[in-house]
C-alpha cells in the first residue's frame, strides 16, 4: 500500500498554490472569529472617526472643496491598516513563536512563504473591511461626496499600504521579546499615527516634527490618500512610493537578520 | 476463545514484537551542537533509527533531547556532524513530506475548528491519510467541530497528535506526545504508535514517563550532557542502570537479566551481605536494607537461614527510574 507513496511525493506534490489559498483562507477566517482582535482592529478607526470626523465636526473644509470628514477619511483608513498589521501581525506572530506553533509550521512540508503571505493577505482584507465601514459613515452621517474612482482609490491605497505595515509587523514579531509584543505594539502604533498626521493634518505639527514625518511610512500613506481625495499632498506622489518601497525593504531585510540571528541560536 | 486472548494478558501485549528491519531511515552521525551562548548541547552523539522501530528518547532536562530532535526535524544545524533523514537533508520538502511532528504546544490557532486544523495540515502532502483515519486514530469523534481554544489540554494534545498523522509520514516525531492524557487515552494513543511501527512506520518519542518507554518501546536510547550514556531495550537499560557497571555500547551481561532488588530488615551487615552469592550492592537506610542481587534466590536462602529475624521482605524486578537515575547522575 505505502510502496507506491515512497516514490511519487516529488512528482505528485501538491500544488504551492493551492496550498497558499488554504492558507490565507483558514487565516481571514481565524482572524475575524477571534474577537479579541477583529473588534478592536476595526472598532479603533471605527470610533476614533466617529468621534473626530464625524461628531466633532463642523462642516469645516480642509482645503476647497474637501471638508475634515472627507480629508480624515483618508487618514483613519492608513491608521486602520496600521493597526490591523501590527496587531495582527506583530503581536500575532510572536504569539505563534512563543508557542512552538510556528516551528511546528515550519518542520511540516508547507511552504515557509504560504505562512507571510496569509498574514499578510489578512491585514489586506481586514484593511479594505475598515476602510469601506469609514466610507459608508462618511457617506451616510458625515455628508462625504466621494467619487467611485476616489473610493477606489483609497481602497485600493489602504490594501497596498497593509504590505509594508505587514513586513513593520514581522520585523516586530522577530525581534522583540513575545511577551511584551502587545506594548510595544501600541508604542508603535499610536505615535506613529499621531507623528504621521493621520489625526491632525501635519502642518499643524511643530516644524520639527514634520521634518521627522517622512521617516513614517504612515506618513507616505497618508499623503497619497489626501491626494487622491482631492487634498493638497506634500510631496510628490513618486516621492511617497518611493518611501514606501524603501520602508519595505528595510522591514524585509530586518526580519531576514531577526530570522537568521534566531535560527543560529535554535 | 477468549481464554486465548487471556493468555497474553495485558502484560505480554505491551512488549512491542521486535522490528524485523535494519533499514536505516534516520541518522545523527557525530553531532557536536554549541550555541551562540557557549552552550555544548550535544557533544559527540550518534544515533540510528531503524524502520518499523519505536525508539524512545530519555534524559534529564538539558540532556540534549529536544536538541537532537530539532536537528531530526530540520530546525536547526549542527555545528558539525552529519544529520541524515531517508539519506538526504532533513530541510528539503521531500524529506519533510515524509515525516510527521508532534511539538509542545503552547497554542494553536484558536479559532480553527479541529476539523480545519486537519485539513490545513493535510494539504500539504500529495498522499495525506485519509480524514476519517485521522479522526480514529487520533480519537477525534465528536470534537471534530470544536474550536481549538474550546478543548480541554488532553484533547488539544490528541489534535496535535492527529496532525502528526497527517501526512501518513513514514518517520514521527513525537514529542512529549502523553502528557495531560487520562489513562485510557494514554493507552489508547499507545497503540495506535505501536500500530503505526507494525505498519513498517519509524517512531521517535521523547518521554517524561519511563512507564511510558518501558511499554512502548523496542529501544531506548538514554542521553545526559549531550552523550549517548546507553542504549538497549528497556530490559537491556534497566539491568545496566541497576548493575553499577554498565557499557555504553549496549553489551549488557545477560548474567543480569535475573537482576532484583531485595528489601527486608535484617541483622546482616553490609559486609556480611556483600560476600554472598549474587550480592552486587547492599545499602541501609534507616531500618531496611536494599540489596541488588543477579542470583535472588541464592541470596534469599543463604540470608533465610543466617538471620531469623529478617522481616518485611519485598522482592521487586528493577524499576526503569532506577536505572535511569542511575545511569544520568554525576557519578557516571
Amino acid at each position: 500500500m505505502s510502496t507506491a507513496t515512497y516514490t511519487l511525493p516529488t512528482a505528485a506534490r501538491p500544488s504551492s498554490v493551492r496550498i497558499f489559498l488554504t492558507e490565507i483562507r483558514y487565516e481571514v477566517l481565524r482572524a475575524l472569529r477571534t474577537r479579541a482582535f477583529s473588534l478592536s482592529a476595526i472598532g479603533f478607526p471605527v470610533m476614533f472617526y466617529c468621534l473626530f470626523g464625524l461628531l466633532m465636526n463642523r462642516n469645516e473644509d480642509i482645503s476647497a472643496g474637501v471638508s475634515v470628514a472627507k480629508y480624515l477619511l483618508g487618514g483613519y483608513a492608513v491608521f486602520g491598516s496600521l493597526g490591523a498589521a501590527i496587531f495582527g501581525i506583530g503581536v500575532g506572530v510572536a504569539l505563534d513563536r512563543s508557542a512552538g506553533w510556528l516551528e511546528l509550521k515550519q518542520a511540516s512540508p508547507m511552504p515557509p512563504l504560504a505562512y507571510i503571505l496569509s498574514k499578510c493577505a489578512m491585514a489586506v482584507v481586514f484593511s479594505l473591511i475598515i476602510v469601506s465601514i469609514l466610507t459608508v459613515l462618511g457617506i451616510t452621517l458625515g455628508h462625504v461626496h466621494l467619487t467611485v474612482s476616489e473610493f477606489a482609490h483609497i481602497a485600493l491605497f489602504a490594501a497596498i499600504g497593509a504590505i509594508p505595515f505587514s513586513c513593520l509587523g514581522l520585523a516586530m514579531a522577530f525581534l522583540v521579546p513575545p511577551a511584551s509584543a502587545g506594548g510595544i505594539a501600541n508604542m508603535i502604533y499610536l505615535p506613529m499615527s499621531f507623528l504621521s498626521g493621520l489625526w491632525i493634518p501635519i502642518r499643524f505639527l511643530p516644524h520639527l516634527l514634520q521634518t521627522i514625518a517622512p521617516i513614517f511610512p504612515t506618513y507616505h500613506l497618508a499623503q497619497l490618500m489626501y491626494g487622491s481625495l482631492g487634498a493638497p499632498m506634500l510631496g510628490s506622489t513618486s516621492s511617497h512610493w518611493t518611501g514606501l518601497l524603501g520602508f519595505t525593504l528595510i522591514m524585509v531585510g530586518i526580519t531576514w537578520l531577526a530570522i537568521r540571528r534566531s535560527e543560529q541560536n535554535s | 476463545m477468549s481464554a486465548v486472548i487471556d493468555t497474553t494478558g495485558p502484560a505480554a501485549s505491551q512488549i512491542p514484537a521486535k522490528p524485523q528491519s535494519h533499514e536505516t531511515v534516520a541518522s545523527l552521525h557525530s553531532i557536536t551542537k554549541r550555541y551562540a551562548n557557549g552552550v555544548t548541547a550535544l557533544d559527540g552523539l550518534s544515533l540510528n533509527l531503524r524502520r518499523g522501530e519505536i525508539v524512545a528518547l530519555l534524559g534529564p532536562n538539558g540532556a540534549g533531547k529536544s536538541t537532537a530532535v530539532k536537528l531530526m526535524m530540520g530546525l536547526s544545524s549542527p555545528t558539525s556532524g552529519n544529520v541524515r533523514i531517508f539519506n538526504a537533508d532533513p530541510r528539503e520538502t521531500t524529506t519533510r513530506l515524509r515525516t510527521g511532528v508532534m511539538l509542545q504546544v503552547g497554542r494553536a490557532p484558536e479559532m480553527l475548528r479541529v476539523r480545519e486544523h486537519i485539513t490545513i495540515f493535510r494539504g500539504y502532502y500529495p498522499n495525506p491519510m485519509p480524514y476519517a483515519d485521522i479522526v480514529k486514530a487520533a480519537g477525534l469523534e465528536g470534537i471534530e467541530d470544536r474550536f481549538f481554544g474550546e478543548l480541554s489540554g488532553g484533547q488539544k494534545q490528541r489534535v496535535l497528535f492527529g496532525i502528526a498523522l497527517a501526512g501518513d509520514p513514514d518517520l514521527i516525531f513525537l514529542d512529549e506526545p502523553t502528557v495531560g492524557l487520562d489513562i485510557e487515552a494514554r493507552r489508547s494513543m499507545w497503540s495506535q504508535i505501536r500500530s503505526l511501527a507494525a505498519r513498517g512506520k519509524t517512531v521517535l518519542l521523547t518521554t517524561h514517563y519511563l512507564e511510558e518507554a518501558d511499554a512502548l518501546a523496542h529501544r531506548i536510547i538514554v542521553i545526559n550532557k549531550g552523550k549517548v550514556v546507553c542504549e538497549g531495550t528497556p530490559a537491556e537499560v534497566k539491568s545496566m542502570g541497576t548493575s553499577g557497571n554498565f557499557s555504553a555500547d549496549g553489551a549488557s551481561s545477560t548474567a543480569q537479566h535475573g537482576l532484583k532488588i531485595i528489601r527486608c530488615i535484617t541483622t546482616l551487615t553490609a559486609q556480611h551481605l556483600l560476600a554472598m552469592p549474587g550480592v552486587t550492592s547492599s545499602e541501609t537506610s534507616g531500618s531496611l536494607t536494599l540489596i541488588t542481587s543477579t542470583q535472588p534466590e541464592a541470596t534469599l536462602c543463604e540470608m533465610l537461614a543466617l538471620d531469623q529475624t529478617l522481616n518485611s521482605l519485598e522482592v521487586q524486578s528493577p524499576l526503569l527510574e532506577d536505572a535511569f537515575l542511575a545511569l544520568t547522575s554525576d557519578r557516571n
